[in-house]
């Protein structure tokens, strides 16, 4: 029993200074800018920066409309296969894990291919199409944890006796959908959501490859070029990484909560 | 019956119409992209079919870069595994207090989402030249890590960095496989006379291997598919197919656009089959898990 | 002879005191359950013959050898879990073989071994399907032949029966005994039914809170009653307030009538003493026999038709008293507000020790 708990704690020990040193190395690292004392000039330099408020808002934004839109797509096509066409579903679970297969990298090159200047849908000629390639560039690589997270929400209502008892109710569809099953999967969904924030916002090599202005891209570009901004943006990537997981948690939590409440 | 007929026949329709926007999404953003470039690897610049592409794979430079890529790949997820699965397990069956178990598991949530350009950043300011561990080696210890022969732009710094998130995904993902042993095994095991070590070698890994094994598939498609990481912290230094493939996108360096279609079409297959292990594996755990 | 000897056994974790001064002898080939409800301490005792618990206090010894101190995996004793615990990842042969496997026996030893533990639970047409392939039912069946086939001293069952289905525990409880009594082996079974304690075992002890309230056979258990807790928990019991009025001719008065009680009953209280005593459903009736010596009248308050008996509860003098009588289709059961009169034996009644 002793000997156990000994492995058990120098287990946690020897990971834990793997993982702190770094995240100490780059605190200390982001606060030497000024020479002989530590400050907080990198952090300063940052946030003084216009390009960090541009590319950050872009990101944020370009996130939330993968969000908005992703849910829109997932949370009716999980229901409608759940309660219409449950033959299917093996078939939509296979799409939904394919990114997880396909590296981003590989979706991306075939975006560019398809929907280039000279292709017939020609979405990389204008602003608002390379956005919008972005956006579903995001939605595609958030797709296996929003689905994942929308349909194990509707296996704990059972939508099927949801929508008849809706039905019996004289709701109409639109109705259901928006007031009885969207509110009962929206934990689900909040879930996916973080993930796909976490995952839009720092994302590098899409909008990189997209010529978008996004935050991945910039701290690349800073990463290249200064010497102490760099750590400073990597802590409050890993500030922000933190705050997200805390909400996935506390809305796992919440959905536990309501399960058990059942 | 011939009333029944046309309505059958729309309620097909209504079903089909249901699904139509995420078949249309699915084509456009992720079947057809995939299956252009897949189709592209296997033509010539005139459009004639060819096997050359994935020949052509084989000279040096390209398989070169598949080979230190998949020894990264490999190297960071069976070190992630091993140490993934040692923390797995002490927190979940080492009786250590709940705090730690809960502080572990959300640090390991953060830590596995907390990958591409911002940890590269954190690898260079802990492990680079003038990284704050190199320099207390230095200074303190008298240890010169560079001059030991150590570059973080290698095949070692690089596998160390990937499994700043590899570990914490291994934790993620087996910590419930082990959550899910239960006690009474290991007290039926020693009542029948069992040693710790024969409960182990009999029951316990025979249930987990399937779930290990796939895991740690997993982190390799994952460190395979990793770019980000690896173009932030060596620029375009380390010939790794991951960065190969985005020059090649940024400027046709490979000077055959064809080939940059198998490049890519070398990486689906490689992460694809880890994936598909990755999944039957996974369905054969559970097979045992209700 | 003595077989299985728990002497001043004790159990705390931290400072919450679990098990206390536990004595018990078992002999070898008895049948003996722990009886008591959740939380008494009766599987914490079984686990501490086990060895996954050390004692606190006391020794435990199985067959003259002190086990305390002992690894699980020394002592030899066979075990079946609450919740199956088969290895999921092993056949059914494969887990009967499991601890004959890891004493090194010889692969014909074995296989002759599991066929004959197979047959004596008749499942030997399922012994290459997984434990997931099985109803819960088959499943337990496995581990009894699991935990029986190295010859244990001592067989623990810690709750066998509570996942299971009302029939099935009922045939399965049979299957157990007879089996037992088959093999001879000393057997010690924990639940918190009391039916099943009753039916099964050559012996039970009734634990509350810790301590062994009593031990004794079925009947000792269900007729006589050591302390209030094991009359209230074994059976159905009317518990009546009464006062002694006479210690020498041993007359007490209950619902405002004297009865004369057998004198051994009263355990020595004396003239005057506010006493407790019981009757147990079965024991009145509504019908008058000839050998019923007292009657009490009431107000009937409720009547439950239970099959093969109907329970009607009646109030005598603001006490509750309920009484049992078996169905009759031919006569008319009594009604809700009807005054009705129950007839018992005065020897019939228990006095519970305060």
């Amino acid at each position: 029993m002793t000997a156990k708990k000994f492995w058990s704690w120098l287990a946690v020990f020897v990971a834990a200074f793997y993982f702190i040193v770094p995240l100490l190395a780059t605190l200390e690292f982001s606060m030497r800018m000024r020479r002989g004392t530590y400050s907080f000039d990198a952090y300063r330099s940052v946030f003084a920066d216009d390009r960090f408020a541009s590319t950050f808002s872009y990101s944020v934004v370009m996130a939330l409309i993968t969000i908005v839109v992703g849910a829109l797509l997932i949370v009716p096509t999980a229901y409608w296969v759940r309660l219409r066409m449950p033959y299917l579903r093996p078939v939509v679970e296979f799409v939904t894990l394919l990114p997880l297969v396909v590296p981003a990298i590989v979706i991306i090159f075939g975006y560019l291919r398809l929907y280039n200047s000279s292709s017939w849908l020609p979405l990389t000629n204008t602003d608002m199409g390379a956005n919008a390639l972005l956006v579903f560039g995001f939605m595609t690589m958030s797709l296996p944890y929003m689905y994942r997270a929308v349909d194990t929400a509707m296996r704990t209502i059972d939508v099927a006796v949801l929508t008849e008892a809706a039905e019996s109710l004289g709701a109409s569809w639109p109705t259901i959908l928006f007031r009885c099953i969207f509110p009962n999967v929206l934990t689900g969904v909040l879930s996916g959501a973080f993930i796909t924030f976490a995952i839009a916002v720092g994302e590098f090599t899409m909008p990189s490859l997209l010529n978008r202005p996004a935050f991945g891209p910039y701290l690349a570009l800073i990463g290249a070029n200064k010497a102490y901004e760099p750590p400073a943006l990597a802590m409050i990537a890993f500030a922000m990484t933190w705050v997200s997981i805390i909400l996935i948690n506390i809305t796992t939590r919440l959905q536990k909560g309501a399960a058990g409440a059942r | 019956m011939a009333a029944t007929q046309p309505l059958l026949n729309r309620r097909l329709i209504t079903d089909w119409l249901g699904i139509a926007p995420f078949a249309i999404f699915a084509v456009m953003f992720l079947i057809a992209p995939t299956v252009y470039l897949v189709s592209g690897a296997f033509v010539d610049p005139n459009g004639n079919l060819t096997l050359q592409n994935l020949i052509d794979l084989f000279q040096p430079n390209i398989l070169a870069a598949y080979v230190i890529s998949i020894k990264i790949s490999a190297a960071s997820a069976i070190g992630g595994a091993i140490i993934g699965f040692a923390l797995a397990a002490a927190i979940s069956l080492g009786g250590l207090p709940s705090w730690v178990r809960s502080a572990v598991l959300t640090f390991c949530g953060v830590a596995s989402n907390f990958a591409g350009v911002p940890l590269a950043f954190a690898f260079l300011a802990t492990l680079g030249r003038l990284g704050l561990l190199t320099i207390v080696l230095r200074d303190v210890f008298g240890f010169n890590l560079y001059g030991a022969g150590f570059n973080l732009l290698s095949f070692l710094g690089l596998t160390l960095t990937y499994m700043y998130f590899q570990i914490p995904l291994m934790v993620l993902i087996i910590t419930p496989a082990l959550d899910g042993l239960k006690r009474e095994w290991s007290e039926a095991a020693s009542v029948l006379g069992a040693t710790s070590w024969q409960y182990w070698r009999m029951v316990v890994i025979p249930i987990l291997w399937p779930s290990v094994f796939g895991t740690l598939l997993l982190l390799f498609a994952n460190a395979f598919g990793a770019v980000a990481t690896a173009v932030a912290l060596t620029g375009s230094s380390l010939n790794i197919v991951p960065i190969v493939l985005f020059a090649q996108i940024r400027g046709d360096v490979l000077h055959n656009p064809n080939l940059g279609y198998a490049v890519a079409f070398g990486m689906v297959v490689i992460t694809g089959i880890s994936n598909f292990i990755y999944i039957w594996l996974r369905m054969r755990a559970e097979r045992w898990q209700k | 002879m003595s077989y299985l000897e728990l002497s001043h056994v004790q159990k705390s974790f931290g400072i919450v005191k679990v098990v206390h001064d536990f004595n018990m002898s078992i002999n070898e080939g008895e049948f003996v359950s722990f009886l008591g409800p959740s939380g008494c301490g009766k599987t914490t005792v079984l686990r501490m013959i086990a060895g996954f618990e050390s004692v606190t206090g006391g020794t435990i010894t199985i067959g003259g050898v002190n086990q305390n101190g002992l690894k699980p995996n020394k002592r030899n004793i066979g075990m079946v879990f609450q919740a199956y615990a088969l290895f999921p990842n092993m056949t059914v042969a494969e887990n009967v073989a499991f601890g004959l496997k890891v004493a090194g026996t010889s692969k014909a030893e074995i296989e002759d071994r599991v066929k004959e533990m197979l047959d004596l639970i008749s499942l030997g047409h399922l012994a290459d399907r997984y434990p997931y392939q099985m109803s819960g039912g088959q499943q337990q069946r496995v581990a009894l032949a699991r935990a029986l086939a190295n010859k244990p001293k001592v067989l623990l069952l810690d709750e066998p029966l509570s996942a299971l289905d009302a029939k099935i525990r009922v045939s399965l409880r049979e299957e157990i005994r007879l089996i037992q009594r088959k093999l001879g082996i000393t057997t010690i079974f924990v639940t918190h039914d009391q039916e099943e304690a009753l039916s099964i075992s050559d012996r039970i002890v009734v634990m509350n809170a810790g301590i062994a309230d009593q031990i004794g056979t079925p009947s000792d258990i269900y007729n006589r009653p050591a302390t209030r807790f094991v009359a209230g928990f074994v059976g159905t019991l009317n518990i009546l307030e009464a006062k002694v009025e006479n210690r020498e001719a041993a007359t007490v008065r209950v619902a405002g009538r004297s009865i004369n009680i057998p004198p051994a009953n009263l355990n020595g209280a004396g003239d005057g003493a506010a006493i407790t005593v019981a009757l147990r459903p079965e024991a009145l009736s509504l019908s008058k026999t000839p050998s019923s010596d007292v009657a009490l009248d009431g107000r009937v308050t409720s009547v439950n038709f239970l099959g093969s008996v109907i329970r009607t509860r009646m109030d005598v003098e603001g006490q509750q008293v309920s009484f049992d009588m078996f169905n009759n289709p031919g006569l008319q059961p009594p009604q809700i507000g009807e005054i009705a009169t129950a007839h018992f034996k005065a020897s019939d009644v228990l006095v519970i020790p305060n």
